[in-house]
C-alpha cells in the first residue's frame, strides 16, 4: 500500500518535471534572444577592424581567438569619446542631485503644512509628470537663447531639474506623507523648526525613497538624447555620449568596430548602477510606473 | 576648459543644497518674526517657491505658449488659424508619420504586455526566476541611442552569397538555406517593424517587473483552491489571474502608451526618419530645426499632449481615488 503510494508520487514527480520542460525552454529561449543582441554587442567591440567587417561575431567564440583593445583605444582618444564620457557626468550628477533637494523641500510642504490650494496644486504636478517635452521645448529654447544658455552646462542642469521635478515631488510627497506624524509633532513641541525637522527627521528617513529617486533620476538623465540635442545643440565640446554616438552612426555608417566599443562605453555605467544597485532601480521603476 | 567645468560642476553640486538650506533658514526667520497666524499661511508657500517657480518658467509656461504658436506661421509672426494642423491631417508625408505612431502604439504596447505577462508567469515558476528576470530587465537600464547600435549590428545586411555579419541575417540563412538576406531597415515592408522589435526588446523588462509584482500579490491560496477544485492551469489564468491582474494591465498599459507615443530616439539613431519610418517627435525635431517652422513644430507638440490628455486625466483619477484612502 505505501509502496504502490511511493511509486505513484514518484510518477507523478515525473510526470511534474516532464510537463514542466516546455516552461523551461520557453524561458530560457526568451533569456537567449534578450541577452544575445548586447552580448553580440560586447564581444565584437574586441574584435579586430578588419575581422569585423567580413564575419559575424560568433566566428569569435572559434579559434583562433583574436581580441583586442584597439577600439577602445581609439574612440577614447580620437572619437570624443572620452570628452563625452566626462560631459555625461558633468550634466548627469548636477542634474540628479539639484532636483532632489528642490523636490524635498516642496514634498515636506505638500505632506505636513496645510494651506489653501494644497490638493489642487499636488494634482497639477501630478499632471505635469506626463506633459510631453516637446510641449516645452521651442518656449525654452526661445529664453535660453535670450539668457545666453544655450550648449551650456548650466542651461541643461535647469531644464534636467525642472523637467524632473513632478516626478520627484510626487514620489517624495507619497513617501513623507507616510512618515508617523506623532514623529513630526513631537519634534515640533519641543520646539524644532520647520527647517530643523526637515534636516533631521524628514530628509534622513526619507533615504529609500531618495536613493531609488536618484537612481532613476541618473539613469534617465545619463539615458537621455533629446534634451541634450535641443538645448546643448550639438557643439562637440559639451555632447554627452548619447548624442557623439549618435553623430558616430551617421557619420561611420558600418564602421562597427568603433561603434559597438562606443556604444558599450556609454552603456557601462548603466550596467554597473543596474547590478550594483538592482533593487533601487526596480523600485524606483515600480514607483515610477506613471513617469512620462 | 574643461577644469573650469569640473570647478562650475563641484560648485553646483555643493552649492545648490546649501543655497537650499541657506533659504529654508532664512525664510524661517523672517517668517517666524511675524504673528502665528501669517506665518502659518505663508511658509508653505515660501517652501514651495523654488519647485512652483521652476515647474512655471519650464512647463506651464511654455505649454501654453507652444499652443499659442501653433496658430502662428513659421516664424511665429502672423495668425493662421488652423492652418497647420489642417497641414498635419491632409499632408501626405504627416499622414505617414500618423500611420507609423499608430503602429508603434498598437504593436509595441500589445507586445511589450504579452511578452512581460508571458514570461512574469513562467519566471514564477522557477528556481532561477531572479536571473531570469534581469536577463530580460536589463535593456531597460541602457540608453536607447546604445540599443540603436545594438540592433542596427543585429540587422546588418551583406548581400546573398557573403558571410552574414548581422545575427537576424546569419540566423535566418542557417536555419534556411534558401533564405534571402534581408536590409530589414532600408525594406520599407519591415522597417517600421525591425524599429518597433527594438521598442519592443527595451521595454518589455519594464511591464515584466511590474506585472510580476503584480501577480506576486495575487493569494497562493486562492490559486491553489481552485487547482483543488479541478481547474485547469488555463481556466485558472483567464478566470482569475488575469481578473485580478487587470489593474495593474492598465498601469502598464498607460505607461507604454505615454511613452511609445513620444518615441524619438530608436528612429533617430536608426533610420533618422527616412524611407517612411518617421514618427511624430521626430518629425517635431525636423520641424524645428531642420526647417524652422516653429508653427508646425507647436501644432505636432500640441498633437502629441492632446493625445496624451486622457492618460493623463486616468492618472489624476486614480491618483484621487488612492487618496481618499489615506
Amino acid at each position: 500500500m505505501s509502496r504502490s503510494r511511493s511509486i505513484n508520487s514518484q510518477e507523478s514527480r515525473y510526470k511534474k518535471a516532464l510537463a514542466s520542460i516546455p516552461l523551461h525552454l520557453v524561458l530560457i529561449l526568451a533569456c537567449v534572444v534578450w541577452m544575445v543582441p548586447s552580448v553580440g554587442l560586447f564581444i565584437s567591440s574586441f574584435r579586430p577592424k578588419n575581422l569585423i567587417a567580413i564575419s559575424g561575431w560568433w566566428e569569435a567564440l572559434k579559434s583562433p581567438f583574436s581580441f583586442t583593445l584597439d577600439n577602445y583605444i581609439h574612440v577614447i582618444s580620437q572619437g570624443n569619446m572620452g570628452r563625452s564620457f566626462i560631459n555625461s557626468l558633468l550634466i548627469a550628477v548636477p542634474s540628479t542631485i539639484i532636483p532632489i533637494f528642490i523636490a524635498a523641500a516642496a514634498a515636506y510642504a505638500f505632506a505636513w503644512m496645510r494651506f489653501p490650494l494644497r490638493k489642487t496644486l499636488f494634482l497639477l504636478v501630478v499632471a505635469l509628470i506626463v506633459v510631453p517635452l516637446q510641449m516645452t521645448m521651442i518656449p525654452v529654447l526661445r529664453i535660453f537663447n535670450a539668457l545666453g544658455f544655450t550648449g551650456s552646462f548650466a542651461g541643461i542642469w535647469l531644464a534636467h531639474t525642472a523637467y524632473g521635478l513632478p516626478f520627484a515631488v510626487y514620489l517624495l510627497r507619497n513617501f513623507i506623507a507616510q512618515l508617523p506624524g506623532s514623529m513630526i509633532e513631537s519634534a515640533e513641541i519641543d520646539g524644532a523648526s520647520h527647517p530643523l525637522i526637515f534636516l533631521r527627521l524628514i530628509l534622513p528617513t526619507s533615504i529609500p525613497a531618495i536613493s531609488s529617486l536618484a537612481i532613476f533620476q541618473f539613469m534617465w538623465v545619463w539615458n537621455d538624447l533629446l534634451i541634450a540635442l535641443v538645448y546643448l545643440g550639438g557643439t562637440p565640446d559639451v555632447a554627452p555620449m548619447t548624442v557623439t554616438i549618435g553623430n558616430l552612426v551617421n557619420s561611420y555608417g558600418g564602421g562597427w568596430e568603433y561603434l559597438t566599443a562606443a556604444a558599450f562605453i556609454s552603456m557601462a555605467l548603466p550596467l554597473v548602477v543596474f547590478f550594483g544597485l538592482q533593487q533601487y532601480f526596480v523600485k524606483g521603476v515600480l514607483a515610477g510606473s506613471v513617469k512620462e | 576648459m574643461h577644469v573650469n567645468y569640473f570647478v562650475i560642476a563641484v560648485l553646483a553640486i555643493a552649492l545648490i543644497p546649501l543655497i537650499i538650506w541657506a533659504y529654508l533658514i532664512l525664510t524661517e526667520l523672517i517668517v517666524s518674526r511675524t504673528s502665528r497666524k501669517l506665518s502659518r499661511n505663508l511658509r508653505p508657500w515660501l517652501w514651495l517657491l523654488p519647485t512652483l517657480s521652476l515647474l512655471f518658467v519650464f512647463l506651464v509656461y511654455p505649454a501654453l505658449n507652444t499652443v499659442y504658436l501653433s496658430f502662428l506661421d513659421a516664424k511665429s509672426a502672423n495668425f493662421v488659424g488652423f492652418a497647420n494642423y489642417r497641414y498635419i491631417f491632409t499632408d501626405p508625408n504627416m499622414l505617414i508619420v500618423l500611420r507609423n505612431n499608430l503602429l508603434w502604439l498598437v504593436l509595441f504596447t500589445l507586445f511589450c504586455l504579452f511578452f512581460g505577462l508571458l514570461i512574469a508567469l513562467l519566471a514564477d515558476r522557477v528556481k532561477y526566476e531572479s536571473v531570469a528576470k534581469a536577463f530580460v530587465f536589463l535593456p531597460m537600464a541602457i540608453s536607447f541611442v546604445a540599443a540603436g547600435v545594438i540592433w542596427k549590428f543585429m540587422y546588418e545586411f551583406r548581400p546573398a552569397g557573403s558571410p552574414q555579419i548581422g545575427t537576424v541575417n546569419a540566423f535566418l540563412t542557417a536555419i534556411n538555406p534558401s533564405f534571402e538576406p534581408k536590409a530589414w531597415l532600408f525594406d520599407r515592408s519591415t522597417n517600421n517593424l525591425a524599429l518597433i522589435i527594438v521598442g519592443i526588446w527595451m521595454w518589455t523588462g519594464f511591464a515584466m517587473v511590474i506585472l510580476s509584482a503584480g501577480l506576486k500579490g495575487i493569494s497562493e491560496d486562492l490559486l491553489e483552491a481552485a487547482r483543488i477544485d479541478g481547474a485547469g492551469e488555463f481556466t485558472i489564468f483567464f478566470k482569475i489571474i488575469l481578473p485580478l491582474l487587470l489593474p495593474t494591465i492598465t498601469v502598464v498599459a498607460t505607461t507604454l502608451i505615454i511613452n511609445v507615443l513620444k518615441v524619438f530616439d530608436i528612429v533617430y539613431v536608426m533610420t533618422n526618419g527616412n524611407l517612411g519610418t518617421e514618427v511624430i517627435a521626430n518629425r517635431m525635431y525636423k520641424e524645428m530645426f531642420n526647417y524652422r517652422n516653429y508653427g508646425r513644430a507647436s501644432a505636432i507638440a500640441t498633437l502629441l499632449l492632446l493625445a496624451i490628455i486622457p492618460v493623463m486625466v486616468m492618472n489624476i483619477k486614480r491618483f484621487n481615488a488612492e487618496g481618499s484612502h489615506e
